[in-house]
């Protein structure tokens, strides 16, 4: 019964290989630099390892915001959030399966009566403006200072070229990694306190635990997406939002995988908090406006003339509009499934 | 593509394309020496590097065909690739003209008098300048961008100087009464044909430029 509550989930999962594959491999396989099939193994192996190895740090912060307590809520918040995804991808808005899991969890909450962390929302809100504003600024350097290299050391136009597909490639992969660990949790983290998984340990010393199996699965969902439905979504990212230079696609997917990883990333924050520096929230980002807020700020650095200006109010709007839907469709959903199916929707 | 090869200095397609380069500059100076011969009336000599700019073609017809095969086959440079292909064919046709103008003098044998010769080796001089600078212009595109334009604009001004002495040559041809109408006709499409040379290596500079700027970060 748990796997059919999971679907929605899974389906969550499978729409984000879809739709975020293209931020990380897009630009690349889009203007052929890197070849579809390449892209596809790399970002599936290392969403996979992501989500399993570094997944649980954002799943914190969706936890403190609201713990789903009952199966059948769970599959209605992922639900909820899938649905939003695709009405907004419907309506051609660009999507963040991260505000939507957000809205839906609010929606739960509403419905529940359980108080909504107002300080977790804050931080969760805050990091999606933060987000793209530190993806343009990481861009701004990383676009100078690869100007900088290659004006310095004259390279051949070939051996540029040469560069910049390893550099697609090893931006990808990292990029691939932050995806998997920062929006593993918005696929399966809800299903967290209600998961029926049991640790398990091999030959004494690898321990695999519940939230890793989830992770796994979800994981395997979103590498599915990348393989089924993703080329005609990275063919469109390469050839038409971004008409960038290879090297500004580099610098572009380099930006974005940087941000995605300082807000997932466990270890950076243990080694900040051990040095008496201040934390960067683990929070779901995302993944969409980090690469748009990469080439803003290259576009910003040019002079600002060849910004679409429609596209950044696209996402200005996807702020306020994607959590809003997902929070309605999620309170509508569970009165439905808790009246109609009658279904335990939270303890 | 293997990967292995990406910290190599110089792998094989850049190692064709400069010796492709090679062989186009080397068109202009087999030209300049031939029309040398042919003024001296050394028509043994002319034919020997009318054979060697034509084997100098040929290699160099070997090496874009194998140029085109590997950026198309290996999909390199994807924004760039029409652009340089384009450039290769335009250079390949730059030596083809030297050719063309070898082998005009080959099958017509017009007679050139002794007060043409100055004024023919100048322009035949400034028209490999032109090419020579092309050359350069077209190296820096591949491998150093910043000091493209340094060797760009040579290429208008020794096309500009091959303009005025062309000019002025035909002025002389059809001035020259010694000439039947048909001998001066036959040396103003010669004059022309050789003036054309510098005239394309200034579009593949105009293209250049556009070029350059696409390419820029």
């Amino acid at each position: 019964m748990f796997i059919f509550f999971l679907s929605s989930g899974l389906f969550l999962g499978w729409s984000l290989g879809a739709n975020d594959a293209s931020n990380v491999f897009g630009t690349a396989v889009g203007s052929h630099m890197v070849r579809f099939r390449t892209a596809a193994i790399c970002c599936s192996i290392f969403i996979l390892l992501g989500a399993v190895i570094s997944g649980a740090g954002a799943s914190q912060t969706l936890g403190k915001l609201g713990a789903v307590d009952a199966i059948a809520g769970a599959f209605v918040v992922a639900l909820s959030a899938a649905l939003s995804v695709y009405l907004m991808t419907l309506a051609k808005y660009p999507v963040s399966t991260s505000q939507a899991i957000v809205g839906a969890i609010v929606g739960w909450n509403l419905f529940s009566g359980s108080v909504t962390d107002k300080a977790a929302l804050f931080k969760i809100m805050l990091t999606w403006v933060a987000c793209p504003i530190l993806s343009a600024i990481f861009a701004v350097f990383f676009y100078k200072l690869a100007k900088l290299i290659i004006n310095r050391y004259n390279m051949h136009l070939f051996k540029l070229d040469r560069l910049t597909r390893l550099g697609l490639i090893i931006a990808g992969i990292f990029g691939s990694y932050s995806l998997g660990a920062n929006n593993i949790s918005n696929v399966v983290g809800v299903f967290l306190p209600v998961c029926p998984f049991k640790d398990i340990t091999f030959f004494g010393t690898f321990h695999f635990t519940s939230t890793q199996q989830l992770f796994l699965l979800g994981g395997l969902a979103v590498g599915v997406g990348v393989f089924t439905y993703s080329r005609r979504v990275m063919e469109t990212v390469g050839d038409g939002i971004f008409k960038l230079s290879p090297v500004m696609a580099l610098v572009a997917v380099w930006s974005h995988s940087i941000v995605l990883f300082l807000f997932s990333s466990q270890a950076l924050e243990t080694f900040l908090l051990n040095h008496g520096l201040p934390a960067i929230p683990l929070v779901p980002v995302s993944s969409s406006q980090a690469i748009v807020g990469a080439v803003l700020g290259m576009g910003i650095l040019k002079g600002g003339r060849n910004i679409r200006w429609r596209i950044v109010g696209g996402i200005s709007l996807g702020w306020v509009i994607t959590p809003l839907i997902a929070c309605v469709i999620s309170f509508i959903f569970l009165f439905f499934v808790q009246n109609v199916f009658q279904q335990v929707v939270f303890q | 593509m293997s990967y292995l090869k990406i910290f190599e200095n110089k792998t094989g397609i850049e190692k064709e394309i400069d010796d492709f380069l090679d062989q186009v500059s080397e068109s202009g100076l087999l030209f300049n020496q031939g029309i040398e011969f042919y003024l001296s009336c050394d028509l043994d000599s002319f034919g020997r590097l009318l054979d060697q700019i034509v084997g100098t073609e040929h290699t160099a017809d070997t090496l874009r065909r194998s140029i085109e095969d590997l950026v198309y086959r290996r999909t390199l440079i994807p924004e760039s690739r029409g652009d340089v292909l384009r450039m290769i064919e335009n250079m390949d046709s730059l030596l083809g003209k030297f050719k063309g103008a070898m082998w005009r003098l080959q099958i017509e044998g017009p007679e050139i008098k002794d007060f043409f010769f100055q004024d023919l080796q100048n322009l035949v001089e400034l028209v490999v300048k032109a090419v020579e600078a092309t050359t350069l212009s077209v190296r820096a595109y591949f491998k150093d961008i910043n000091s493209v334009a340094d060797h760009m604009h040579k290429v208008s001004f020794w096309e500009s100087a091959a303009d005025k002495i062309a000019t002025q040559l035909q002025m002389k041809i059809f001035q020259c009464d010694d000439l039947s109408l048909c001998e001066q006709m036959q040396l103003r499409d010669l004059v022309l044909h050789i003036e054309d040379i510098a005239n394309q290596a200034e579009d593949v500079t105009d293209s250049l430029a556009i070029y350059v700027i696409k390419r820029s970060l």
